[in-house]
């Protein structure tokens, strides 16, 4: 087990984000969180990796606790994400965009080695082509392949993946599970929140279901596709969906 | 390297010819252009690398001011080492500023940092055991320390020139270092960098006592020089308006930039204020070329110059 989520409550204001959540991540398994929007899926990896403090609750990596650390400790513990809405460093280019990653993760590299994991995981990713390019001048589908550079970069134990998928077309979505399972095969696990069903359903070991905050189902992506519980929270009334698929 | 080195061989030659000529009204402008220089340069570690407008950044001048000119004039203290002392004092402030006004981010930082500068100014004024409102004189003997007043206007040549050298290669040496690397980062986006690794306070605060630290000595020399000192020069706003005029006009974030500003701004301010017609409305026209740069040129002459001619980027940092 590398990661264990342990009744996270996150609150802003009234509006309880996260409530009571706990689920473990292990070694080297793909886990997925899906739920409607608004469950907390974001909120739940801003919590992860630092961005907000929770009300309660403890997250422990790796063994340690890194409840309330700052996110630049988080990232050097061995925790990088993508974010959901890209981030790129527009007057950067793309391979310095990759090299901060290698330079400030983990490993903490110097810029002579940075930039040369950066060439590799740049080729990985398939945008070596544009490295010297300004990373603002990439388009969408580029620049969520250069979030999963910046992060793989850092050389990272675990890495929460935030909708990588949303906004591809489907030959990228292709593209993009395919690098997924290499970094997979490389001994890195990956927690990832996606929209898109049929991928996160082929690609996951298992998967989590938030709703309003909360978690209500988890197991293997079969089991959960089929629970009632999630169902309802995708669909609404779930007697409705079943007269309705048996029809 | 190349880029660094015409750089220092334009400042050795701008600083070298009025050694040899001689001639003094040529010598006060090019230490102008070498206080401009330094300035600008200095300012932009903040500004340009980190993207912290900083809008009251002559405050940092004027403290080094004072500090050198106390201890010269109470202590007896060579301007050297009071140089040192003034740069390394107005660091140390802007390194407890920070971490205070560094958590305030785009326009309230710039705010900040004007109310910074104006509580210090007013704090000076007020502050009789450092001379009020009316600021302080050097005692002539002073300069006879060094030979004379001549002399010492001399020393305040070279040392400006040393320091304007100084600052370019600590520009360029932080633009090209790992350290400039995370200040980049945060400029680009301050949350992509935190959760990158980029321990974002700590490199904003070093980079802000940094950008303290030149100013600082500058402030030290130029008051030397002047002879007096007080409020109302040392704590400046046009100055620091100035300054970044001059970092966006040369391009923010490259070493070439602020210093080609530094040199066009003194050009057309010299042009102006000699110019019957112009002299009350140098910062006027001034602003309104700011204004013209930020809409069509936001990366100044340089950023300009290195999108049009890529080939350029190796020598032109």
């Amino acid at each position: 087990m590398i990661l264990k989520v342990e009744n996270i409550t996150k609150r802003f204001g009234g509006l309880v984000a996260v409530n009571n959540v706990s689920f473990e991540v292990n070694e080297k398994e793909i886990l997925g969180i899906i739920g409607p929007n608004g469950a907390g899926k974001t909120t739940l990896f801003n919590v992860i990796s630092g961005i907000y403090k929770p009300e309660k609750g403890k997250v422990i990596f790796d063994g340690k606790d890194i409840t309330g650390l700052p996110p630049f400790k988080i990232a050097r513990l061995g925790i990088a994400r993508t974010h959901q809405i890209v981030k790129p460093l527009n007057e950067l280019t793309v391979k310095e965009n990759v090299m901060v990653g290698a330079c400030f993760g983990r490993e903490y590299l110097d810029l002579d080695s940075a930039e040369k994991v950066a060439e590799d995981v740049l080729k990985f990713v398939g945008l070596y082509e544009k490295a010297d390019l300004l990373a603002g001048k990439l388009n969408v589908p580029e620049k969520k392949r250069l979030e999963l550079a910046r992060a793989l970069a850092s050389k990272p134990k675990l890495i929460l993946l935030d909708e990588v998928l949303a906004g591809l077309n489907p030959v990228e979505v292709m593209e993009m599970v395919e690098v997924i399972k290499k970094i997979r095969e490389s001994g890195v696990t990956i927690l990832m929140i996606e929209h898109l069903m049929h991928a996160i359903m082929q690609i996951s070991d298992r998967i989590i279901v938030l709703d309003y905050g909360q978690k209500i189902a988890e197991g293997k992506p079969e089991d959960v596709a089929n629970d009632p519980k999630v169902i309802e929270a995708y669909l609404g009334d779930p007697e409705l969906v079943l007269k309705l698929t048996k029809r | 390297m190349k880029s660094l080195s015409w750089l220092i061989g334009l400042l050795i030659v701008i600083g070298a010819i009025p050694m040899i000529t001689h001639d003094v009204t040529l010598r006060e402008t090019v230490f102008i252009i070498l206080m401009y220089i330094a300035l600008a340069e200095s300012l932009n570690i903040i500004l340009g690398y980190t993207g912290y407008v900083s809008f009251g950044h002559i405050v940092f001048y004027g403290i080094g001011g004072y500090v050198a000119f106390l201890m010269i004039q109470n202590y007896g203290l060579n301007i050297i080492p009071a140089m040192i002392l003034a740069g390394l004092f107005s660091a140390l402030v802007a390194y407890c500023l920070g971490l205070a006004i560094l958590r305030l981010r785009g326009a309230y930082f710039a705010i900040a940092t004007i109310g910074v500068n104006e509580a210090v100014k007013a704090l000076i004024t007020n502050l009789e055991q450092v001379g009020g409102a009316e600021g302080i004189y050097f005692n002539i003997k002073v300069y006879s320390a060094y030979g004379g007043a001549e002399h010492a206007i001399w020393l305040s040549y070279y040392l400006m020139l040393a320091v304007t050298i100084a600052v370019v290669i600590v520009s360029w040496f932080v633009k090209k270092s790992k350290f400039g690397l995370g200040l980049m980062a945060i400029r680009e986006d301050e949350d992509a960098a935190i959760t990158l690794g980029v321990n974002t306070s700590k490199y904003k605060t070093l980079a802000y006592a940094l950008s303290a630290l030149f100013p600082g000595m500058i402030g030290a020399i130029f008051f030397f020089k002047n002879g007096n000192i007080e409020p109302e020069s040392a704590f400046h706003l046009t100055k620091s308006i100035e300054m970044i005029f001059m970092v966006m006009l040369g391009g923010f974030g490259t070493v070439t930039g602020p210093m080609i500003g530094a040199i066009v701004y003194e050009r057309i301010r010299g042009f102006l204020i000699v110019s019957e017609m112009f002299k009350a409305l140098h910062i006027a026209i001034s602003g309104i070329i700011l204004l013209l740069i930020v809409l069509f040129m936001p990366r100044g002459i340089i950023g300009f110059v290195r999108d049009k001619i890529p080939a350029l980027r190796r020598f032109v940092e």
